[in-house]
This record gives C-alpha cells, structure tokens and sequence, in this order.
C-alpha cells in the first residue's frame, strides 16, 4: 500500500516537471485563464452602457427636454445623432450609428399638459434581439420614471401604485456577477480536459506509454498519477480566476472557500476522467485535441453558462443532467453568489460523484483492453 | 531520380512560381490525409450537424413562463384583481400564496424566479391612492432579472391603466406612453441572431483549430521538413494545406445556410453571392490564422490553446455575436477590431435581418479582405523562414 503510493508520488512529480518544465506550456496554462477571465469579465455581459442613441425631438418643448435629459443621465445611452426629419431614421439604423431612435412627436407636451397620453416612439435595432430588447426595457423604466416625476410635479395625485422592485443575490443586476463565477468552472474545464487528453495521447503518439507499462506501476496507478497533476494544475487555474474576480473586478464571495474547492475538486475529477476515457480510444494527439473539442462545444452551450438550462426543450434538459459542467457552473454560482452550503449543493455533489465513478472506470477499463 | 529534379530545375528557373500540377498533388494527398482521419471529419462535418441542431433547439435568450410566486397576504377584491393581471400574463406561469415565509423557500430553492407580495393592507391603501406592490427577483442572471422586472412592470401598469380606465381611480395626469418597436425582428425572436453567429463559430473552429493541428503535427513529426525537400516551395505548401480545409469550410456553411433557410425560417434579407464572398474573405483569414499560429508554435497543445483563445474564444465573446461592442470598456473595444470576426459577424447580421445594406456591406468586406490579405502574406513569410 505505502509502496503504491510512493510510487504514484513519483509518477505525479514527474507528471508535474513534465508539464511545468516546458515555458511555451507552462504560459498556455496559467496566463490563458487570467487573460480570459479579465477579458470576458468586460466583454461577457448583457448590461448596456453608453450605448448609441438619436433623437429626432419635434416637440421641442420643456417636457421633451427632460426626458432627453433622463436618457442622457441613466449612464446606459448617450446621445450620437440629433435627427431632422423621419426619412434619416432608417440610414441611422441600418448602418448601425445609433442602437436606437426616440422619437417624440410635436405635441407631446401639449398632450401630456391636457392630460391625454402622449406617444414616445422609440425604434431599436433588432439584429442582435436580445441587445435590443435590453435597450427598450432601460428606456421603458426611464419613461416609468418620467411619468411619475411628470405627475408629482404636475398633480396633486400620488402615482396610483408605487413598486419596489429588488434583486437578490445581485442587487445592481451586473450580469459580471453571473458570468465569472460560471467562468471558474467552465475554463478550467476546457483546460484540464485537454490536458490530460493529451498528455496520455502524447505518450502513446510517442511510444513511452508502453514504456510506462513495463515498469512496475499496476494500470490504476498510472491512471491515478495522470489524473492528479490535471485536477491540480485546475485547482490551480481556478484560484487564479478567483483572484481575478474577488480582487480585480470586486464580486464580493459570499460563501466558504473550502465549499467551493470541494465541489471543484469533484468536477475537475469528473472532467479528468473524461479526458482519460478520450485518451483511451484515440490513436493521436490531433484526434485527442479534436474530440475534446466535440465534448467541450456542447458541454458548454448546455451548461447554463451563456443562455439559461429552462429555456432548453424538455428532452435536451434530459441531456444536460450527464455534462457535469452544468453542476459546476450552478455550484460556482451558488457558493459565490448565494452562500450556499455543502448540505443545499447536494443536488449538485451527486451528480457530479457519479460522473466522474463512471468515467474513471471506463477509463480505467478501456485502457486495461488496451493493455492486454 | 532524373525525373523528379528536372521538375525541380525547371521550378527554380521560374522564382516564385506557383506550380499547379505540384500543388494539385499536394492538395490530393491532404485530402487524403483528411478523409483518412475520423476526427477531422467528426469536426469538420459531425460538429456543424451538432451545433446546428443545439443552436437552433437548445440556446435560446427568450424569457417565457417564468415561474413567480404570487403572495396574496389578504384576498380582498383589487388585490385579487391585481393577482389576476400576473396569472393572465403569458410570459409567468404564477404560484398563489398567502405567506411571504413559504415564497422565500420557493425563491431560495430556485422553484420559482421572482416573488410579487402584495400586502394585506393593499385595498385600502390603494383607494387612498398610496398602493404598494414589492417586486422580488432572483437577480444572479441579471439579464433575465431585469426582463422580469419588465414584465413585472408591464403587468402592474396594464393594471393601472384598467382601473383608471373604469374610472375607480382618479384620472392620472397626462402619461408618456412608449411605443416601441424591434426593427428587423419583430418577433424578438432569437434565434434570428444565434443562428448566423453560428456560422462564425463553425467557420473558425474548420478554418482555424482543424489547419492549425494539421501543420503543427508537421512540424512536430518533422514531415514538413521532408516535404522541404522535394521541390515544392513554401507557397505552395501553403496553399495545398489550405484548400481541402477550404472547401470544409464551404461544405459547412452551406450546411448552416440550409438549415437557417429552411429548419429554423430565419429570414434572408441579403443577396447570398454577397453571403458567399465575404464567408470565403472570412474562412481564408481564419485558415491563415491557423496556419500561422502553428508555424510559430510548431506544438500541438499549445498550437490548440492559442488558437483556442486567439480565435474561438473571441469569436464567442469579442464579436458582437453575443455580447454588444459598444457597451464594452475602450480598451476591449479596441482588441474588437482587428477581429475578423467582428466584420464577420456584423455582416452576417446584417446580410441576413437588414439585408444589402452598402454603408456595412462594403467597408466590413473591405476590412476583411484587408485582414485576410495581410495575414496570407504573412504566413507565406512566416513558413518560408521557418523551412529554410
């Protein structure tokens, strides 16, 4: 027993100097995930600010001006283009120099001064829906809040109905918050799976896999040995994304560390065995990089990561329960937004155990009928 | 052995000629090479299949029936009215409740999106025209909160606006009341986006992470280094790898074209010669890339990793296929353009939603050809010092 795992020691420490010796590998390793969170931290995000907007304002008046000025201030548009007539507004769209058009027709204040509603036309530009559905949800709250600034200065009656609206977990719906939690996850994914994939692939392309076998490491072993520096190396990467997020775009963690590198660590086992089961049944290390990317694109897109799981047809949620980047994406969301405990990620946990059993074992199967 | 140097002899005499029969050969024998290996066709053919299917059925942005609590604390007539409103709504599937303890469990368990609580004191309070109602949501996907908030928004004022039309409530003053309007998709429906970028994405992963695997083996088993030895020059080498892959790249977006056009009805506004020319500017910059990260890297790990994140990644997150350009930092906004797949994916959008729109059409396809141009001279260079 003590000599098995002085042995896998061995085989782990050389695994480790293998990876980390080479600087060229060493770098796509360890700056990737940095860059990649810092990058998609800015970029990833739904939120819009200072987006392109024109105006084409026929009224003129003091009530059109303070809305305008309400758009200008919500820190979301800003202003590119002040349109003369109606026939400017397709141009301004089309070539995309304005995400919006608010036009404000001529007698919007005399309307709203007699009490009758008065019309804010506003055009969004739909090429990229989801974008501009945003758009026109900020202005409809700049025109809720016009409305009731309009009838506390101009009525004696209150607003009929306030609401308050809150958000949980995210107070200021910084959709940041959402996506760099899930990145912990989905990156170190993306790298431990190839890693590994590889760094068996590579043995057997350059024949010292069979010179692994005739030492005196039992098959198990080996696997044990590949597997561990992978589900280190992802610790590693996973703390260096932490870092990013709670030190350089200051989402404040709300959980227990230890939570999260449990969870982690079950991923990045079930991530490895899957690595180590493609490792078994490729013959090259381009045919390893290939597949990984066949099991990383759809792992990813139906991980919850970008677009949410209940949006998916039933059958395809069905699906998602065997991709453990789906519980790791909700587990990294969770403990960092939520606080959420060990004993409320159980639904989480199992899943995830199960995955890796079956994936270590079918490695470990799979290479054993490649042994013999 | 006579036979194959007086090719040779003849190809010095001409410099920098390009060969078609040798490159012909060169092209047949990666054909070969392509066909012969499963995984270049389970990427090349199998992943466009996959993605499609998972892009048109699986992704989708749309927030429809979401699950809400409704906390009904006293059940009196316009609280029940007001209830109503959000049970009728067809964007929430509602849960009636009469505690706020049981709506926050079903919050915290994440069975339900949002919480409306509506206080038992509400009839009273709203006849006195200071009516109350809390709105609660989940808010980690904060893109999805915030169109909950909209919705949940829409529900109170169609209720408002009913009221004051039946004349319960004191005539408001004057309104502003918004109309708006989604131009060139209407519906708000989003695949209308998700589809064309999916032609970016399968174009760079055939036209960048297959060529740069392919050379970066080259290199690595040092068959690039035979193949030095025979006549063929650098160019040419260049070219033959990137024809096959080439022509995947076409097989692929066909396919995608197809499937937009006839299994998810996204409508083409464009004209398709236009579609063709700027997907091929596009699929050459990327087999450039490709080719070039690999000849630099000469590793298949890494030669994969940069790829990944010089190409794919970008082409996810950094295109304006997702995310919108202009609401990023400068800095980031910068690093967006000299991203082909920025022009690519602006084109495409517009191609097919807005349709042949000159202002966008001709200086984006400027730009990619541009890109595409410079990276192919690079390459040349770049595997030519490398070889010799």
């Amino acid at each position: 027993m003590f000599e098995a795992i002085a042995r896998i020691f061995a085989l782990v420490r050389k695994e480790l100097s293998a990876i980390l010796k080479d600087p060229q590998s060493r770098v796509s390793l360890f700056l990737p995930p940095v860059l990649q969170c810092l990058i998609f931290g800015y970029a990833a995000t739904y939120d819009l600010n200072n987006a392109p907007y024109a105006v084409l304002d026929q009224d003129r008046s003091a009530a059109s001006h303070d809305l305008l000025a309400a758009m200008d201030g919500s820190g979301v548009f800003h202003r590119v283009a002040q349109l003369s007539s109606i026939a400017d507004i397709k141009t301004v769209i089309d070539e995309q120099h304005a995400l919006l058009i608010v036009q404000i027709g001529q007698d919007f204040e005399r309307r709203l001064a007699s009490g009758l509603p008065a019309n804010v036309q506003v055009i969004a530009d739909g090429r990229n829906s989801n974008t501009g559905g945003t758009a026109l949800g900020y202005v409809s709250t700049i025109v809720d809040n016009f409305n009731s600034n309009w009838a506390a200065s101009h009525s004696e009656a209150p607003p009929p109905l306030r609401v308050t609206m809150r958000a949980w977990y995210n107070p200021n719906l910084e959709t940041r918050w959402y996506m760099i939690p899930a990145l912990i996850g989905t990156l170190t994914f993306l790298q431990t799976l190839l890693l590994t994939a590889m760094s068996v692939a590579r043995e057997r392309e350059q024949g010292t896999f069979d010179q692994l076998l005739v030492t005196p490491f039992r098959p198990p072993e080996i696997m044990i040995g590949k597997a561990l520096p992978s589900v280190l190396i992802g610790l590693i990467q996973a703390t260096l994304i932490l870092l990013v997020a709670e030190l350089w775009f200051r989402i404040p963690f709300a959980g227990a560390y230890g939570t999260l590198y449990v969870g982690l660590a079950l991923f990045l086992t079930a991530a490895v065995g899957i690595g180590l089961m493609l490792s078994a049944v490729v013959a090259t290390m381009q045919q390893a990089v290939l597949y990984a990317f066949v099991i990383i694109m759809p792992s990813t897109l139906l991980s919850g990561l970008a677009t949410p799981l209940s949006n998916m047809p039933e059958v395809l949620q069905y699906v998602t329960l065997a991709n453990p980047l789906r519980y790791a994406v909700d587990l990294a969301r969770r403990v960092y937004l939520e606080g959420a405990g060990l004993s409320q990620l159980v639904p989480d946990l199992w899943p995830m155990a199960i995955i890796a059993s079956v994936t270590l074992s079918a490695a470990a199967w799979l290479f054993r009928g490649g042994l013999e | 052995m006579t036979v194959v140097a007086t090719p040779s002899i003849r190809g010095r005499s001409t410099p920098g000629a390009v060969k078609l029969r040798r490159v012909a050969a060169l092209v047949r024998k990666e054909t070969y090479q392509l066909f012969r290996d499963p995984s270049s066709i389970a990427i090349g053919l199998f992943m466009p299949a996959m993605l499609i299917l998972l892009f048109g059925y699986a992704l989708s942005l749309d927030v429809k029936n979401v699950p809400v609590a409704v906390v009904l604390e006293a059940p009196s007539p316009t609280a029940t009215e007001l209830a109503a409103r959000f049970a009728l709504s067809p964007y929430f599937e509602t849960r009636l409740l009469t505690s706020m303890p049981r709506a926050r469990q079903l919050l915290l368990a994440q069975k339900v999106d949002g919480i409306v609580r509506i206080r038992s004191d509400f009839d009273r309070r709203f006849s006195l025209g200071d009516g109350e109602v809390q709105v609660l949501v989940d808010g980690s996907d904060a893109n999805r909160a915030r169109i909950i908030q909209g919705y949940a928004q829409g529900a109170i004022a169609q209720f408002v606006a009913q009221r004051a039309a039946e004349g319960q409530q004191r005539a408001a003053s004057g309104t502003a009341v918004l109309q708006s309007r989604l131009w060139f998709n209407e519906a708000d429906d989003s695949h209308y986006f998700l589809v064309p970028g999916l032609i970016v994405l399968i174009m760079t992963l055939i036209g960048s992470l297959l060529t740069a695997l392919v050379m970066a083996r080259e290199w690595e088993r040092g068959t690039l280094e035979a193949l030095f030895v025979t006549p063929v020059r650098a160019g040419e080498i260049v070219l033959a790898k990137m024809i096959p892959y080439f022509a995947l790249g076409m097989v692929g977006l066909v396919l995608c074209i197809l499937a937009a056009e006839f299994l998810f009805k996204v409508p083409f506004r464009g004209s398709v010669p236009i579609l063709i020319g700027v997907s091929m500017l596009y699929l050459i910059a990327s087999l450039a890339i490709g080719l070039l990260i690999s000849s630099v890297t000469k590793n298949q790990f890494v030669a994969s990793m940069a790829t990944l994140i010089i190409t794919f990644l970008p082409a996810v997150f950094l295109s304006g296929f997702l995310f919108d350009i202009r609401s990023m930092p400068a800095a980031i906004r910068i690093i967006t353009y000299i991203l082909p797949a920025r022009y690519y994916v602006t084109l495409l959008q517009t191609l097919f939603l807005a349709g042949n729109i000159w202002g966008i059409v001709l200086p984006d396809a400027a730009i990619l050809a541009g890109i595409a141009g410079m990276l192919l001279a690079l390459t040349r260079r770049v595997a030519k010092k490398r070889l010799v």
